[in-house]
Parts: C-alpha cells; structure tokens; sequence
C-alpha cells in the first residue's frame, strides 16, 4: 500500500471520515422525517450561537478533552483505555470526598486540591488493570471494561451507604460546601451591563483541560517519558532493547491515562453538579475514544475534537428541543465517527492514497 | 536426462511491488524426478518467485506450465491441486493442534472429522515407511521440535499428492544434522520421482544436493546451470555480481587485558527450557570474538543477557567488576552506562523504531544522556544535531535526520546503528548479524569500522551466522551448539570444514 | 431456602441465562475464528429492537425473531468489513457497533412508535410464549421430581431450548466437523489455513455471520419472551457479561454453559436479596452481586484460578507474508 503525506494522514483522512459520519446522519434524519439542513441550523444556533449556547458546548468539551487526552496518552503506549468511564467515576468520588470533608477557605486550593483527588483516584483505578497487564498478561481492553462496571458499583454502593447524607432518599452526596463552588463563565466573563453565558454550566475547569493539552504535548515530544512511551508503543522489543521497562511504561502511562480522565469530575462534579450522583459521567469517558481517535491522538487534534464533539452534544439537546429528533442520533453520529477514524479508517485511506500515487505519477508523465 | 516436458517451467514471470521490481522476466524449467536449486541472497526475489508459484501472488506477466501444461495458478487450492507442496521458511502449523490435524487441515473429505481422520492416520503411517518420515500422529505440534515440525509441513504436501516440492531455507533453522537427515529424505523423494525445489543462500547446500542450479540477483535470474559444472566461487560471483572479497584488510591483534569474563552462565526461558547451560568465554581488549553456531543454540539469548535485557544465573565480569543479572540494575540502561554497546542482531524489531525518524533513533537506548537534556526537557534540536554529524560520518544516505527509519535501505539503517552505538567509544562492543540484509557496498564498510574499533584497543564480541563473515573478522571463535560453547580456535589455525562440524555438535579435539 | 422458593430462582436463571448464553456462543464462534468482538452487546439491543418493533407490527414472535436476527447480522457484517476485508481495529469496531446500536434504535424508536424510544407492550403471539412439555401437567403432583420437571424444565419458551441445544451442536460443529477444524485453525494460525487452500477470508465471514445469528436470537429473546416489547439500553451490559462469560469458560462451549448459568444465577439472586439472607444468615451487598461476573472474570483473566489463554490469532487481521 502507498503511503499518504503526513498532512494528508492527519487533517485529510480524519475530516472525510468526519464528513461521511455526516452524510449518515443526515440520511438517518431524512429517513425520519426530518429536514438534515433544519437540523443542522438548529444545532449551529443552539450550541454556537449565543454565548449560553457555547457555555453549554464548551461544558461538554471540557470533559471530553480530558477523557480525550486519556485515551490518547494511552494510545500512544499502544495501550487501548476503554476504562474512562470507571475512571472519571472513581476522580468523582476523588472530588466528592475533597470538597466534603475538607474546609476549604477558597475555591482555588479546593480546586488544586480536587484536582489531586480526581488525578488520584482516576490513576488507581486503572493502576489495577496496568498491573494485571504488565505482570499477567491480561488483556488491558477486557480488565478495563469489566472495571467500567465495577466502578458503576462502587460508587452505587457508596452512594446509597456510605456517602449519602442522613435521612436523604436520592443516591447522592450532599451538596459541596460554598467555598468550593467553582467560579463558571458567567461568574468570570459578565461586566455589570452585559450577562454573558447566563446560567451555563461552563466553568474554570475548562481552563484545567487547556493546560492538560499543553502538558500532555510536553509529555509527549519533550520529555524523556514521552519518549519512552512513544517508543514502547511501536515496539515492545525495541524498548527492552533501549532498556525501557515495559511495566514500569505500562503502568505509568495508564496512571497518567486514568488520572486525566478522573479530573474530568472536577469539571462536572465540583464544577456543574456541585455533589456527586450516580452516573454522573454520562458516557463521557467513551466519548473520550472518539475524541482521541478524531483528534489523531495529538493533544491539539484532542483539543479541537473536543469542542467539535462538544458542539454535538449541546447542538443535540436543542434539537431535541425543537424537532422529534432525539439526542441519541449524536450517539449515532459518534459511533460513525469512531467507526470510521478507528476501524474503517483503512476505507478511507485506500482510495485517498491511490489519488495521491496517481497525482504524483501524472506530472512526470507529462514531463 | 530424459527429454520428457519438464516438471515444471516458468517463461517470463515479471512481479513488482510498487516502485520494486520483485522478479524480472524469470524463465526456469526443471525437470522430472530432480533436485533444482534457486540461490540468491536475501531479497533477490526467490520467495516472491516462490510465492506466485504457490498462488500468495499474482504475477504481472508470464506462464507457468505443469508437466507441459499451461496452469493458472490464481490461489493455493490451485497450486495444489496442480501439484505443488510448499514447505515455507516459517512452518504454517497449528501449535495447539496435534500432527494428525494439521496434516488433513484443508485436505478433509467430508464434512465430518472422524474418517478424514482416520483415513490419515493410515496414509502417515504409509508414507512413514515409504520415505522414513516416521512420526508421532498424535503428538501436538508445540510439544515436538522444528525438526519434526518440518517433516510434518513435508508430510503435508505428500498428503496432498504433491508431485512437486518447495522448500525455502529449510536448513536456516535446523542444525547441520538435521539438515542432513533432510538431505537425505529429499534424495528418496527424488528417487520416487519427485521434483523438489530447494531455495537457499547457502552455496554448500547447493553444491551438495542439487541437479542443476539457478542463481538469482536483484530480482533477474542471472544463470542457469548443472551444478556438477559449476564451482561455489563462481555462484557467489554469480548471486553477487562481483567477486566477493572475503577477506578483511586487517594488522594482526595487539591483545590487551580481559575486558569480560564470563562463567558458567544459565538462560530459562519462560516455558523452562534450558537456553543457555553454563557458558564460560573471555574477551580482551583489541580481539574480535566471533560466535559462530546454527541460529537459535543460545547465541541470541547470550547477546541479550550481556545487553541486559534477559535474566540469566551466573557470573559476568566486566572490567573485574561483578555485572548484576537478576537485581534492578539488570537492565539495558545499566550496560549502557558502563559502556557496553550493543548492535542488535535484528535492527528492524530491536535495534531501530521503524516510525521513528533517524534522530529519534539515534537517541535510542542513549535518550538519558546529558548532551540531549534541557533541564526537564529533552532536547530535540541537539539529538538532531548529533545525528547530522553521526550521518556524515558514517555516510549515511541520505543524510537527512528527519527520514523515517524505514525510508532507509538496509545498509544505511545499519549505519545508522552502528553510528549511534560506536561513536559512544564503548569499551566492549555487542554485535549481532552485523551484515544481514546489507548490500555488498556497506558489508565493506561495516567491516572496517569493526575492525577500526578494535585495532582501537575495543573488545568485541561478534555473533554471526554467517560463517564466512566469522572467519573473516574474528581473531579467536567460539563455536555454539545446544546453548554450550562447543569450542574455541584460533581463527587462523580452523577452517570452515572444522567449524562446520563443531556447529554440529562434533568437537574433534575433545573427542 | 424451601424446594418452591429454590426452584423459582432457579427457573430465572435458566431465563437470565438464556440471552447471555445466546450471545457468550455467538462470541464463541467468532473469536474462535480469530475475531475479537466486543460489540456483542450492540447487537443483542440492535435485535432487541427491530425484533420488538417487527413483532407488534405483524403479530408474530417468529417474524420479530427474523427481524432481530436480520438487524444483529447487519452490525456483524460492518464489524466483518471493518475488521476482515479492511483489517481495522477490532475492538475499536466493537466499540463503535455499540454505540451505533445505543444511538440508532432510540432515534428509530422514537420516530416509529413516539413513546420516548421504546416500543409498545407486546402480547398475545407477538411474544414467545412459554412451552409445557409433555406430561408436565401429568407428573406435577410427584414429589420433587414433578415439581422440578413442571417448574424448572417445562414451561420456558422455545429460545431457551434452542439456546440450550446449540450448546451440544456448537461443540459437535467445532470439534467433530471439516468446519470446526478449520475455524479453529483460522484463530490460531490463518496462515496455515490460508497455505492449505481454505480461504481465511470466507472462513472468518460465516463465524462472524454465525455470531450476527445468534446475538439476533439473544436479542430477540430479550424483547419477545424475557419481557414484552423494547426499552431503551434494555442488553444493559449482558453483551458484555456474555464476554465475560466466554473467557471464563476458556472459549468452549460447555463450559459457556456453565459460566452463563453462574452469572445467571448471581442475577436471579441479586432480584431476591431477602432470599439470600435468609439462606445465608446475613445480607449480602446485591451491589456486590451485580459486579461479581466482573470480578471473577478479572480474577481469571490475571490467571490465579487457571489462566485464560485467547485464541493467539484474535484480534490480528491477517496479511499474508512476503
């Protein structure tokens, strides 16, 4: 097989696979009696549109750049974490017992201090499938889907005993103390005229998630673990060759892995909710995968996915507003993303390399 | 020779891989009832010739023709249905299935299991004394040895009713006994009347067995010829293109003081299996060590146990320093800082990232050194830098750091991990295979840097299984067999009839 | 715990088995065959769905079972493409099938029937009713065994007799017959397969077509018999129970059996907390209960209780070698 040029691999294929994820769903929304253009309005002024529209996508974008940045960072060991969701479950337990047994005077150590827990908890989580991994072997996929739903009972254990507040009903911690209660857009970017991004969940967390793509870009090509990690990930004797420790690799990059994906609760635990409830990640560590994959396991690719996924999601719930479209078609489309960056990709890849080989014969031809 | 059609013939096969022209216009006729040899060295074409006889590829042009007999061969049902059985350099056996199984697998009638079964039980068993391929039906194919797992591949094709047999490098994995237990099976084959096809690097195996012989280069099939009217000399001259210059320009060896004492070192591997049983072997400063022996006796385990990637019991020395082989500090990292190098027997898996471009791997292994640090960083520019300077040296083409190791040729990515390993100025080099798959120009050059090295007052220990390339670079060999050091000569006091049957486990001096 | 209180939890394993079962065999053939699948459960909800929809539209159980069938065999055959003719990443395609599956029978839902992605109650022959066996009404009032064969062998519905004898039949198919040999072959070594003539391509396509069938019987099982009609994410998380299941029983069919029956058995029982604490003495966590399929297959995984080995091929696309 021809090669493509590396700027081909990485904008070109990712965009078409986009772009075909597109023409599905609009053919699905055709099919049930919708008009795609209408839609496509509705979800460009329902999530773009106003700053309350962005408030809402950046929100959703916050948590899928660190799920995103999870998944890549262990894409890059050529390690496959499915295990965000239990991940991001656990960094919420992480955030709830920060902000509810400590007495935080401000919310700026309450968030570095979340920000710790979530990392924490997200990294021993997938400590235990790394371990099983790199010392027995055991498929990394399977150990962190099962831990996926382990984590789901968990915290549902948690959450009806121990964590719940007395004589409350509902699953659910109490609410976080004032003091951690996380400045939002509104909070940061309305003047006294003008409300901006009113009553949208957005908060400073997005911020966190911006450094943590700049971070992981250090990690990546500037450090000697990056190194170390890329270099693992092509090839396993190479690295033992080079006197790279697979296990000490595999462990430090799912913890790594797993701590980002845990800090997306200080997002939408401390940051939106405010408490912790059950389910309270909403699929958002999955989203992760498509983001990673989309964004071409590179920190500002993960970036953009991200919003172009957090777009989605809030262009989604409008529609469900407004048309008897309902929100799961942004599943749908997620699903075709994912199918075609990540598994059709070769699909996409074929006849887009054949093009360049003729493009690039055609000239000499002539010459 | 009779003048009956020839077994088979192929008139003008042409096959290319993108920009590669694989095989070139390739006419061959053998004929009935004999031994044809195809020679040629690594990536001359003879398996991409063998595949598309074998119907893995389609050719772009040419015919084959069975017993006088146009043929398309378009798969492998074809191929065997015209006859052919393919005996591949690496043994396509089911480890977990038994002999019986893998025998019919693809050749059952019916649909039910049982009688295919038991009708091959009864066809091994008259095979097994027709041609002395006797063996174990139930015995499963992880439990036997590559010896035997070979003579199930050929047991395979004869199920078959193969007419015409394809063997590729059959020898590369067997030792010199085995391989003349196959010699001799294939001489009763051929006295059945059976056509064989030997493919192989080896001139030895050529000369020993074959009828006539086909010599390939670069793709072209360069000469055709009755291997009674032929000589080893001139088929090397014919495979390469050049008379082959098999000596090395060298002074004679000022040997100075031990650099690595090794003794009575022990390799399990994780199936338990025994690799290395008590190894004892000196290297000084300014000799060459060469390690000769059949692949797979223990020499690439002894490589990675001094590289510090595999555990071994034992005692190790090194500059009158006990080596740690079991603790924390048993690791690649460690040697490297003492100043051990290590050019690995396998580039493109171990000794290179193919993804990686030519200045990320020339960090490899040394991506902890001071000079390619930025305080907590790592410095990108000065690894890439180093490696323009590295490229200039060593002559690498093209010098372009920014290159993916896998845009390289051969001979320019052993370059550039020699550049990276020898440029450190290591006290004791580790070199394995230092000329597989490298065009004749940078064999040249290869070999003098080593010898460079060690006229330098390095030792260097060289694992090769090219005996030619051993007996030309080594002061002293050492002869591997069965993860023992069978030996050791004077390189100028042996030759290759003496190693040959040290690597067979015969040492005559001790017997 | 009394024999009537025994039998009943022991006839809603048998039930809960049933679609685990369905699906831990579907896994079966196509990882055997070397293809990893982790969109089991997509196209358990996929089946569930269309079967669901299909039978209130027409009235026949059998139609929905069609139907079911024919929307889990569309998902096998996009997992097929993706990760036979286009050598993707298998899981990854397992992955995205899920999700495809989540998304897409909510949106049809909804567009269909209106009821917020579900589809209405199912009755009368658009469920599979249950089956008495013969003299089950006869031997009722014999002690024990007329009980046990009323109650817990008589009276499920034709899938989970189906379900129980493609367990014999998947075990003659593998290891009695030319094509068990080579699906075998095919996860372990394609290129032995490949060099004995026998098309790796063809082959892996019938094991993940088998798959698609049979994740269709689960599915349709879940929404005609187990309960009556579709809801929303109603697999919920049996596919992958299923492919716990199927590591746990080492990729063999009896023991799959076994494996679906335990992991059956921790749901029934995990619906009758008071009965478990009655019999054991103290409560046991029903959180607990639903994680331990989980955690015994993580515990296998890691090999402290005999190591589970895949087929070596699975998940590797095949190419052939230059």
């Amino acid at each position: 097989m021809s090669e493509l040029p590396k700027w081909a691999e990485i904008v070109l294929v990712p965009l078409i696979s986009l772009l075909l994820a597109a023409l599905l769903s609009a053919l699905i929304i055709l099919a049930i009696g919708e008009n795609p253009v209408e839609a496509l309005q509705i979800m460009i002024t329902g999530a773009l549109g106003s700053t309350y529209g962005w408030g809402y996508t950046l929100y959703y974008a916050t948590n899928f750049m660190f799920t995103g940045l999870a998944v890549a960072v262990a894409f890059h060991a050529r390690l496959f974490n499915i295990g965000g969701e239990g991940q991001a479950t656990l960094g919420g337990l992480g955030v709830a017992l920060v902000c509810i047994h400590i007495p935080w005077p401000h919310w700026s150590l309450a968030l570095l201090a979340a920000v710790g827990g979530a990392a924490f908890f997200g990294a021993a989580w997938a400590a235990i499938p790394a371990y099983l991994q790199a010392k027995r072997g055991s498929h990394i996929v399977i150990t962190t889907i099962m831990f996926n739903f382990i984590a789901a009972a968990v915290l549902n254990y948690l959450l009806i005993g121990a964590l719940k507040p007395k004589g409350s009903m509902e699953p659910a911690t109490a609410k976080f103390p004032e003091p951690t209660h996380l400045p939002s857009f509104q909070d940061m970017f309305s003047t006294t005229e003008t409300i901006l991004f009113r009553g949208a969940p957005a908060n400073v967390s997005f911020f966190v998630a911006v450094l943590a793509c700049v971070a992981v870009w250090i990690l990546i090509w500037h450090t000697r673990l990056g190194y170390e990690i890329r270099a693992f990930g092509q090839s396993e004797t190479a690295a033992k060759y080079a006197g790279i420790s697979p296990t000490k690799i595999i462990m430090i990059t799912m913890m790594i892995s797993g701590g980002l994906a845990g800090m997306m609760a200080v997002n939408n635990v401390m940051g939106e909710a405010e408490r912790l409830i059950l389910g309270s990640v909403e699929g958002a560590g999955f989203i992760g995968i498509a983001v990673a994959l989309m964004g071409r396991s590179h920190p500002f690719g993960v970036f953009v996915a991200a919003i172009l996924f957090g777009f989605l999601y809030q262009g989604g719930a409008e529609l469900a507003l407004w048309t008897g479209i309902p929100r799961e078609l942004i599943v749908v489309i997620q699903a075709l993303v994912i199918l075609f960056t990540g598994a059709l990709d070769n699909m996409v890849r074929m006849p887009l390399a054949k093009l360049f080989a003729a493009l690039k014969r055609s000239p000499r031809a002539e010459a | 020779m009779t003048n009956s059609a020839p077994a088979i013939e192929l008139a003008g096969i042409s096959k290319a891989f993108g920009t590669v022209q694989a095989n070139k216009d390739i006419s061959i006729r053998v004929m009935p009832g004999t031994i044809h040899g195809i020679i040629g060295e690594n990536g001359a074409g003879k398996s991409t010739l063998m595949s598309i006889l074998y119907g893995f590829y389609k050719a772009d042009a040419g015919d084959i023709f069975i017993a006088g007999k146009k043929t398309l061969i378009p798969d492998s049902q074809s191929a065997i249905k015209a006859g052919i059985g393919m005996v591949f350099q690496h043994f396509k056996l089911v480890e977990n299935f038994s002999v019986l199984e893998n025998v019919v697998l693809g050749a059952e009638e019916g649909f039910s299991l049982g009688k295919s079964l038991a009708k091959a039980r009864r066809e091994l068993k008259a095979l097994a004394d027709e041609y002395g391929l006797t063996i174990e039906p139930d015995a499963l194919i992880e439990d036997i040895g590559v010896g035997m797992q070979q003579r199930v591949e050929i047991l395979k094709a004869l199920y078959r009713r193969a007419e015409i047999l394809i063997l590729d490098e059959p020898t590369g994995v067997l030792t010199p006994a085995e391989a003349d237990q196959l010699f001799r099976i294939l001489d009763r084959l051929k006295a059945e009347g059976k056509t064989i096809i030997l493919i192989t690097h080896k001139l030895r195996e050529i000369m020993d067995v074959t009828d006539t012989v086909s010599v390939m280069r670069r793709g072209e099939m360069t000469a055709t010829v009755k291997t009674a009217d032929t000589s080893p000399g001139e088929l090397a001259e014919l495979m390469v293109g050049r008379k082959v210059l098999l000596r090395v320009e060298k002074k004679s060896a000022s040997v100075g003081n031990k650099i690595l004492e090794i003794q009575d070192l022990h390799v399990k591997d994780e199936d338990g299996v025994h690799r290395l049983k008590g190894i004892n072997l000196d290297i000084r400063a300014g000799e060459i060590v060469g390690i000769a022996g059949v692949a797979g006796n223990g020499q690439s385990e002894l490589l990675e146990v001094l590289g510090g990637y595999k555990k071994a019991t034992g005692n190790i020395r090194y500059k009158s320093q006990q080596i740690d082989l079991t603790g924390a500090v048993a690791n690649a990292q460690s040697r490297r800082t003492l100043g051990i190098a290590h050019v690995p027997e396998d580039r493109q898996s171990e000794g290179l990232i193919m993804n990686f471009m030519a200045w990320e791997n020339t960090a490899f292994g040394y991506h902890l050194d001071d000079a390619y640090q930025n305080g907590m960083l790592i410095s990108n520019s000065a690894i890439r830098t180093d490696t323009q300077a590295k490229m200039g040296r060593f002559d690498v083409r093209p010098p372009d750091p920014r290159l993916d190791a896998s845009s390289f040729s051969g001979g320019n990515q052993q370059k550039i991990v020699l550049a990276r390993e020898i440029e450190r100025n290591p006290d004791l080099l580790l070199i394995g295979q230092p000329t597989r798959g490298v065009d004749i120009g940078a064999i040249e050059f290869i070999h003098q840097q080593i010898v460079a090295l060690r006229d330098e007052g390095k030792a260097i220990l060289l694992v090769s299984v090219e005996l030619e390339e051993i007996l030309a670079l080594s002061d002293r060999i050492a002869v591997m067999f069965d993860g023992q050091i069978i030996g050791e000569r004077i390189a100028g006091e042996t030759d290759e009839n003496e190693l040959g049957l040290m690597m067979a486990g015969i040492n005559e001096d001790d017997a | 715990m009394d024999l009537p209180t025994l039998l009943q939890i022991l006839d809603s394993t048998v039930r809960l088995s049933t679609p685990l079962l369905l699906a831990c065999l579907a896994g079966l053939y196509s990882e055997r065959a070397g293809i990893f699948d982790i969109g089991l459960e997509g196209k358990m909800l996929a089946a569930a769905f269309l079967s669901g929809a299909v039978a209130y539209a027409t009235g026949s159980a059998w139609l929905g079972l069609m139907a079911g069938v024919g929307a889990s065999l569309f998902l096998s055959l996009i997992h097929g493409v993706a990760s036979i003719t286009f050598r993707g990443n298998q899981l990854i395609s397992g992955v995205a099938i899920n999700f495809l599956a989540a998304g897409i029978t909510v949106v049809i839902a909804q567009s269909w029937f209106g009821q917020g992605g579900r589809t209405p109650q199912l009755s009368g022959d658009a469920r599979f009713e249950p089956i008495t066996l013969p003299f089950a009404d006869a031997l009722r009032e014999v002690p024990v065994i007329g009980p046990v064969y009323f109650e817990l062998i008589s009276g499920h519905t034709s899938l989970v007799y189906i379900a129980i004898l493609f367990v014999p039949l998947t075990w003659a198919l593998l290891y009695r017959t030319r094509f068990g040999l080579r699906l075998r072959a095919v996860g372990e070594n394609p290129a032995s397969v490949d060099t004995a003539g026998v098309s790796v391509i063809r082959l892996r396509y019938i094991a993940v077509v088998i798959c698609g069938v049979l994740c269709g019987f689960a599915g349709t099982y879940l929404a005609t018999a187990l309960q009556a009609g579709f809801v929303k994410d109603m697999s919920a998380g049996r596919g992958f129970i299923a492919l716990a299941a199927l590591i746990f029983a080492k990729w063999r069919p009896w023991q799959a059996l076994y494996a679906c029956l335990l992991f059956g058995f921790l749901q029934a029982m995990s619906l009758r907390p008071d009965v478990l604490e009655n019999t054991l003495g103290f409560k046991v966590n029903a959180q607990l209960l639903d994680a331990l399929p989980y955690i015994l297959t993580v515990v296998i995984l890691a090999g402290f209780v005999g190591k589970a080995v895949p087929p070596r091929a699975g998940g590797a696309p095949y190419v052939k070698e230059r």
